[in-house]
């Protein structure tokens, strides 16, 4: 163990501790090290958790369309009105065409501070689609005023509400498409690392085959197999499958290689020798020590699978336009002219970028923390 | 050697037949036949249907045969007579529309291999020579970032960049007076003009990834006993680093290629859709959109191909560069 570890903790009984410990111990210990990866972490659960209670964190419903707000910028939270301190307020805007430009221009009215208050009532929603509801994390109490804190994209819609929403579609895309590619990969890289043979060849053939055609344009193509007809949340599960029907491939290497790895360590023998049964072997001790690398190496692939819904709905074959996920989003940001005077509709992008970000350094910290006894 | 890569060529046609197969599973995957498809977009656009095309068609395609026997027709069709079947969104024989958008994907391709090699490997080396720098975090830094942008966000960022900042409007391959001009030495500045834009967006992730594989490789390199006791015998440090440690360092710069072009040739469609550029990816992409499922299959088909010929030369190139590898230690 090395010298960095010792000093971490209380020196005295350090060593027994470090020879007590159980693995998942020696893991955590080693995980909590890599600083990022424990930020990231946060970062993640705290995307998770918004996107569970989309419908609460929210603080408008994302598809309703406001004239009166079209390409709002967004608004500041400001604390000084006439010059005093006062409780988190932002002003609403008054508009006015431009003479010259003839676009339309959005001036805040510094006559009435709107206080932000939480817990609020704002539009009705569904929780889950099963709970009716109609309160909001935050929002402000005059039904006339909107708090836009990202703006407003080309109907007027709160981008806010609408990124907050499409976290949850692409955030669980990366989520169930990992958990399907774990389902397949386990099972074809565990036949294939333990049969071996001929089943093993093929299985490895067939792998390498698909890791060698490039990627988008089968996603593009299988994408575009699916019926047009389907409902949105008939697209939904298509997308998440096509994704994961490519992406399993580098899970089954994983499993095939520690299975095989493992199958030689002195432990598997022993057990053997003490007469365990093969089942006993597998789910006892080949399963368990291979965990640990397991999640480094889906958490790592979370990230890829987020990125593949957001490029498929961009391109327009994945996910339509009444559903709102990040991809779909970023659609409305093609026009660059558009973009230009409107900067923060790539506030989906800035998401998308911190997601994916955070996944990587928490994955580099769970590979570092999956093998605790080496440097 | 010889042996080699004869043994790679071989392994190298049966996976072709089976791409081919998948994709042509990929074709058929659509609800409806071809026919059904020109039958409805016919019925579409009020044009009177001929019984003698509908003939003529089944023919062609061998529509009332079996799957096994249509898949026959289509991949002999192919590579003996160079007849992908035609398009419908088009009007035309898809081997009209496919060869010079393929050109442009393999100039593109190639020239981000090339970008990416140019700048990870003064980078890899200095911020591998340089560790803990401030210089050495400023490239990690934006390795992460490099690998965490998608593709087509970058794309955006940067004609969005461009066009705020200087006006630019990005996208294309040529300026417009240059579209139908012949090549001339002012069409290919232009061309470089145009270029760079698609290659940084293609490069990044790759150049990031490159730069990290490098930097810890010669880390690792740079550790060991012979390079130690090299340094204590004084030899110089510029010779220390160059002489062996950079050469052994380098090997993924040419394993790569197998990995990285699959990867380029994928993200070449999408930053082309962004950009608007002439390669297969837009064309791929209406075709998929409007179901014109040969024209698709076409493309995957041959950008498959491409990938897997990417693989056999980076395998072989290998093979040449270190004889570990093709005496099959």
């Amino acid at each position: 163990m090395t010298a960095e570890t010792m000093t971490v903790l209380p020196a005295a009984d350090a060593a027994e501790r470090l020879d007590t410990a159980s693995q998942w111990q020696l893991m955590r210990w080693r995980f909590l090290r890599h600083k990022a990866a424990v930020a990231s972490l946060f970062v993640i659960a705290f995307f998770y958790i918004m996107a569970i209670a989309v419908e609460f964190v929210a603080p408008y419903d994302p598809n309703i369309p406001n004239v009166f707000y079209q390409y709002a910028p967004p608004m500041r939270i400001r604390f000084l009105h006439e010059g005093r301190l006062h409780r988190p307020f932002t002003y609403d805007y008054v508009q006015s065409r431009d003479p010259k430009t003839l676009r339309m221009v959005f001036a805040e009215d510094e006559e009435r501070p709107h206080p932000i208050r939480f817990w609020v009532k704002g539009d009705s929603y569904r929780f889950w689609g099963l709970w009716r509801g109609d309160r909001h994390l935050f929002g402000l109490e005059d039904p006339d005023a909107r708090i836009l804190l990202l703006g407003t994209d080309e109907l007027g819609r709160d981008m806010l509400s609408r990124v907050v929403y499409g976290a949850r579609i692409s955030l669980s895309i990366g989520f169930i498409g990992v958990i399907l590619s774990l389902a397949l990969g386990v099972l074809l890289g565990g036949v294939s690392g333990y049969f071996g043979g001929t089943v093993d060849l093929f299985i490895q053939r067939m792998i390498e085959l698909l890791q060698s055609l490039p990627q988008i344009p089968l996603w593009l193509t299988l994408s575009a197999a699916l019926p047009r007809e389907w409902t949105a949340i008939q697209i939904y599960f298509g997308i998440t499958i096509v994704i994961s029907v490519v992406a399993w491939t580098e899970i089954a290497r994983v499993v095939r290689g520690r299975f095989l790895a493992l199958r030689e360590e002195e432990f598997v023998l022993a057990a053997r020798f003490l007469g365990a049964s093969e089942t006993r072997i597998i789910f006892r001790h080949l399963v368990p020590s291979m965990t640990s690398h397991l999640i480094a190496v889906l958490t790592l692939r979370i990230p890829e699978m987020i990125l593949a819904e957001t490029t498929l709905s961009f391109i327009g074959l994945g996910l339509q336009a009444p559903v709102v996920s990040w991809g779909v989003l970023l659609a409305d940001v093609q026009n660059i002219r558009t973009v230009a005077s409107s900067p923060w509709l790539f506030s989906t992008g800035v998401c998308i970028i911190v997601v994916v970000l955070c996944f990587n350094f928490t994955g580099d910290g769970l590979r570092d923390a999956a093998d605790p006894y080496t440097h | 050697m010889t042996q080699y890569i004869i043994k790679r060529i071989l392994l190298f046609i049966p996976m072709l037949f089976v791409i081919s197969m998948l994709v042509f599973v990929l074709i058929q995957l659509p609800p409806g036949d071809y026919l059904t498809t020109v039958l409805m977009r016919m019925a579409e656009s009020g044009e009177e249907v001929d019984q003698s095309l509908i003939e003529g068609l089944t023919r062609q395609y061998g529509l009332d045969r079996p799957l096994y026997r249509q898949y026959l027709l289509w991949i002999s069709n192919i590579v003996f007579r160079g007849n992908f079947g035609r398009s419908f969104e088009w009007g035309l024989p898809v081997a009209d529309i496919i060869w010079e958008r393929l050109a442009w994907t393999v100039v593109l391709s190639l020239g981000s291999i090339v970008f990416i090699w140019i700048v990870s490997f003064p980078i890899g080396v200095y911020s591998a020579t340089h560790q803990y720098s401030f210089f050495d975090y400023l490239v990690t830094l934006f390795g992460f970032l490099g690998k965490a942008t998608p593709n087509f966000l970058l794309a955006l960022i940067l004609m969005w960049a461009g066009w705020s900042w200087f006006g630019w409007t990005m996208g294309g391959l040529f300026s417009p007076e240059y579209q139908r001009e012949a090549w001339s030495w002012a069409k290919f500045v232009d061309l470089l003009k145009h270029l760079w834009v698609p290659l940084v967006v293609l490069g990044t992730a790759g150049t990031a990834n490159l730069i990290r594989i490098l930097r810890s490789n010669l880390l690792d390199e740079l550790e060991k006993p012979y390079v130690q006791a090299a340094r204590a015998k004084g030899v110089s440090e510029f010779k220390l680093i160059w002489k062996y440690p950079v050469r052994i360092a380098i090997n993924p710069f040419i394993s790569g290629i197998g990995g990285v072009l699959p990867e380029l040739i994928s993200g070449a469609a999408i930053v082309s859709i962004v950009l608007s550029l002439p390669t297969t990816g837009p064309v791929m992409l209406n075709a998929l959109l409007s179901q014109d499922m040969y024209l698709a299959g076409s493309f995957l088909l041959m950008l498959a191909t491409l990938a897997l010929i990417g693989t056999l030369i980076s395998d072989i190139l290998l093979a040449l560069l270190d004889p570990r590898i093709r005496q099959g230690v």
